[in-house]
């Protein structure tokens, strides 16, 4: 079986965002970024899938500008055998990465594609649902468990009521949830022959898709500052705010 | 308050001082570049920041025990330990040879000073571990090294550094424990003491490198020699066999690091313990300095991974807590305590001295790195000197300072910082052990003022203050040259005055030495934050404008109070000398 992973390169998870004093969107220069959480996820589940003999060959594919190439070093550290970036600087919208991925996986004909559920930058969520709708294959998102059954792969999936075990014919793709693996720390030794393994460079022409984005940002602003509490005098005055300011009673 | 591996910090000072992209282009560094240095860095920092650092606090409060002969570190520990080892960490700066790595030991400077950082009582095993290889890689049989370095190199095993008996401490001519030859190896009976690491469960063997007087030999330092003493035998196809003749037979209650076992060993309390002589008879003292130096600057570079600690929890806590009303401001808004003037100027101090420490450290471990790579007979003894230089001076400078900046971290939290539970505490107690281990900072000055300084009648001294006397200092801010030439003519004028006087009396240059050793390492390091100024004053990014104040106030506010030596160097000392015993009596 042949992987194909999608990683992206996002703003890290532990720093602060910030955003730009025009308001046009989150301050990116000089700030730590590194791989996409739900990622990290996606390229592990794919190294222990071949750590199982259930796979051959892992491909990562990152689409962003030319300093994802690190973000594709780490996923080939962690166990991915070579790279893909399709180079552009400007911000890519769900469908046209969706498309492009598509472009990949005709190029490449893995069995299967994994990725994160959603990006911690975009929280679009949308990306894995419209590539398996572009290929017309079988989807299995925010999975927390992933087993190949004879030909077939059995998907458990977080849903708001519990979990529910889908099984998917392959080619497929799949999307990860928080809770399917832990990702491991690349080892040193890995990180040195991550450097010589294969990572092509391509361009969105290379796949003839339109990037230009179909959503216009009007305004970004940061989460209103949570204002100071007050005392209240006595349990009554608690439960006649709980039910009549918060209405949450 | 997690610990958050200064990255950013850390590569700056390896391009810029280390200036690794010069050692990276020695030949035995063929395989690698300067793209390198990030990824290792990153994946060293997840695997220290998430791993190492959680368990910093449960070694202080459940430390390790003496069970039934066997040492019982903290839960948590041997994991830690074990994750470390199967990412290749410990192999870092090793010969390839031996399954090493081959990586510069600046580039190791980085990543150790993580490990240490997260986890001091942890790191200390890796610490020792590398000591041991060094001593076995530069003095062992071909035997010894085939039979132990690589699975010490991995870390599969660990190693010991056995020194220390209750009368032999500094005075190590003094040992007692004596080995006797028997066939093809030797006997060894005695008792050890302060043996970092002597026991725990982390590996399936242990590896003691234990000095000893050899049974026949005189009786002063010319009658030692240095012995492996596995504690399991290994089997010719490299199994485990018996258990050897040494035992853990007590552990110290300590002021910190209570994570590290540090174990009182019994050797051949059966008569039984088989050890094995690495290098010559009669050697032991000086093959035991080969891994001594190298461990000194390790531990000078765990006193900036104590500083760095310190301040980043002492950061933390000034941004969270609010008190009082800013000095002149509105006075219905109570501001966080990092807003005080006299808070910031801690703040400050704190994370300047972490900067200036780690430079001068990781300069001393590029100057290991020229030293094992130069081909150039006279550039490769030139870096040797150099490190020989900065060695005391590393080991002295940065573990002192690691004490007075721990103890303003705790000033910091004020109250709160006297209170256990803030975490601030650990870092003093903790810090306090490294001024003394390792050769006590007294014998770092001892070694710097007799041995680098005027064994070579001050040739190492001058060379370097004319080093510094050249630096094109003329993108810094004239207030900023004004300080590093003064604190430069200072030290000029205290080494010419040391040069002048009568060496027939060697006291008044022992009672000077600690404040010569600080004066040095302070000017030196405003040399090298003079470096990393100007190089960040090319680039715009919020991390290099910082980098330029934190810089210019170590030179203009921290390196101006060294000068204040001068005059304790050159006066006083009469007074000291006048000092008799009976003197301290009324």
């Amino acid at each position: 079986m042949k992987i194909l992973v999608a990683v992206k390169r996002v703003l890290d998870y532990n720093v602060k965002a910030r955003v730009k004093s025009d308001q046009s969107g989150v301050d990116l220069s000089n700030v730590k970024m590194s791989m996409n959480p739900f990622c990290e996820i996606a390229v592990e589940e794919a190294v222990r899938m071949k750590e199982k003999g259930l796979a051959e060959e892992i491909i990562t594919v990152s689409i962003g500008p030319s300093q994802a190439q690190e973000t594709l070093r780490t996923s080939l550290a962690m166990g991915a055998d070579r790279s893909i970036l399709i180079e552009i600087d400007e911000n890519v919208e769900p469908l046209a990465v969706a498309k492009l991925l598509k472009g990949v996986v005709e190029k490449e004909s893995p069995n299967l594609v994994i990725m994160g559920k959603q990006s911690i930058d975009g929280d679009n969520n949308q990306t894995g649902q419209m590539l398996a709708a572009l290929l017309g294959w079988g989807q299995g998102t925010f999975a927390s468990k992933v087993e190949k059954d004879g030909d077939q792969l059995k998907v458990t999936r977080e849903v708001d009521g519990g979990l529910e075990t889908v099984g998917l014919k392959l080619p497929a793709v799949v999307t990860t949830d928080l809770r399917l693996n832990e990702p491991r720390y690349a080892s040193l030794p890995n990180i040195m022959k991550a450097k010589k393994k294969p990572l092509d460079t391509m361009a969105p022409s290379d796949f003839g898709v339109d990037v230009s984005p179909r959503v216009v940002t009007l305004k970004v602003t940061e989460p209103p500052k949570r204002e100071a509490g007050i005392k209240v005098e006595s349990v009554e005055q608690l439960v006649d705010k709980l039910q009549n300011e918060a209405k949450v009673i | 308050m997690s610990y958050k591996p200064p990255v950013q910090d850390m590569a700056f000072v390896l391009k810029h001082v280390a200036e690794m992209e010069n050692l990276l282009a020695y030949p035995a560094y063929e395989d690698f570049d300067m793209d390198i240095v990030d990824p290792v860095l990153e994946e060293a920092a997840k695997l220290a920041a998430n791993v190492w650092a959680p368990l910093n606090r449960d070694g202080d409060t459940d430390g390790a025990k003496l069970k039934d002969g066997q040492v019982k570190t903290t839960p948590g520990f041997k994991d830690a330990y074990l994750q470390y080892v199967a990412g290749g960490w410990n192999a870092l700066p090793h010969n390839p040879e031996f399954g090493g790595q081959g990586l510069p030991w600046s580039l190791s400077m980085a990543t150790n000073e993580m490990w240490q950082a997260a986890n001091l009582s942890l790191g200390l095993c890796p610490l020792l571990t590398q000591a041991g290889i060094e001593a076995l890689e530069h003095h062992g049989s071909d035997h010894l090294q085939k039979t132990y370095l690589e699975k010490l190199v991995s870390g599969e095993w660990a190693g010991t550094m056995n020194l220390t008996e209750p009368q032999a401490g500094t005075d190590l001519a003094a040992i007692r424990t004596v080995a006797k030859k028997d066939g093809d190896h030797y006997l060894l009976q005695g008792q050890k003491i302060y043996i970092t690491y002597g026991d725990h469960e982390f590996t399936d063997n242990i590896i003691h490198l234990v000095l000893a007087k050899i049974d026949g030999l005189p009786d002063d330092n010319s009658g030692l020699g240095l012995f492996l003493v596995p504690k399991f035998f290994v089997n010719e196809d490299g199994s485990l066999g018996d258990r050897n003749d040494v035992w853990p037979v007590s552990l110290e209650h300590k002021l910190g690091i209570h994570g590290s076992p540090t174990c009182v060993m019994a050797y051949g309390d059966k008569g039984e313990c088989v050890a094995y002589l690495v290098g010559k008879e009669g050697e032991g003292l000086k093959n035991m300095f080969t891994m001594m130096n190298n461990a000194r600057i390790s531990v000078g570079l765990q006193g900036v991974s104590m500083m760095e600690r310190a301040y980043q929890h002492a950061v933390h806590y000034a941004k969270e807590r609010v008190q009082s009303f800013k000095l002149g401001g509105s006075s219905d808004e109570r501001v966080a305590i990092i807003e005080h003037a006299d808070v910031k100027r801690m703040l400050l101090t704190m994370k300047a001295y972490a900067d200036a420490g780690r430079a001068l450290s990781y300069y001393a471990g590029a100057q290991l790195d020229r030293q094992n790579n130069e081909a150039d007979a006279d550039k490769k003894k030139a870096a040797a000197n150099r490190a020989d230089f900065l060695t005391p001076l590393v080991k002295g400078w940065c573990t002192d300072m690691a004490v007075e900046v721990s103890s303003i971290g705790i000033q910091v939290h004020g109250g709160m910082g006297f209170i256990e539970e803030t975490g601030a505490a650990q870092f003093i107690r903790d810090s306090r052990i490294l001024p003394i281990y390792e050769g006590t900072n007294g014998i770092q000055a001892a070694d710097f003022m007799f041995r680098k300084f005027l064994r070579d009648q001050g040739t190492e001294v001058k060379k370097y203050i004319a080093e510094m006397t050249a630096a094109d200092l003329s993108a810094m801010e004239a207030e900023t040259q004004q300080a590093l030439k003064s604190g430069l003519k200072t030290l000029k004028e205290t080494t010419e005055w040391l040069l002048k006087q009568d060496m027939k009396d060697l006291d008044p240059f022992a009672a000077s030495s600690t404040y010569y050793l600080k004066m040095f390492a302070s000017v030196a390091a405003g040399f090298l934050m003079a470096k990393l100024a100007i190089q960040a004053k090319g680039d715009t990014s919020p991390f290099a404008q910082n980098k330029v104040k934190i810089c210019r106030y170590y030179i203009e506010a921290l390196m101006p109070q060294a000068s204040g030596y001068a005059p304790v160097i050159m006066g006083g000392q009469s007074v000291l000398r006048d000092m008799e015993q009976h003197s301290f009596d009324s």
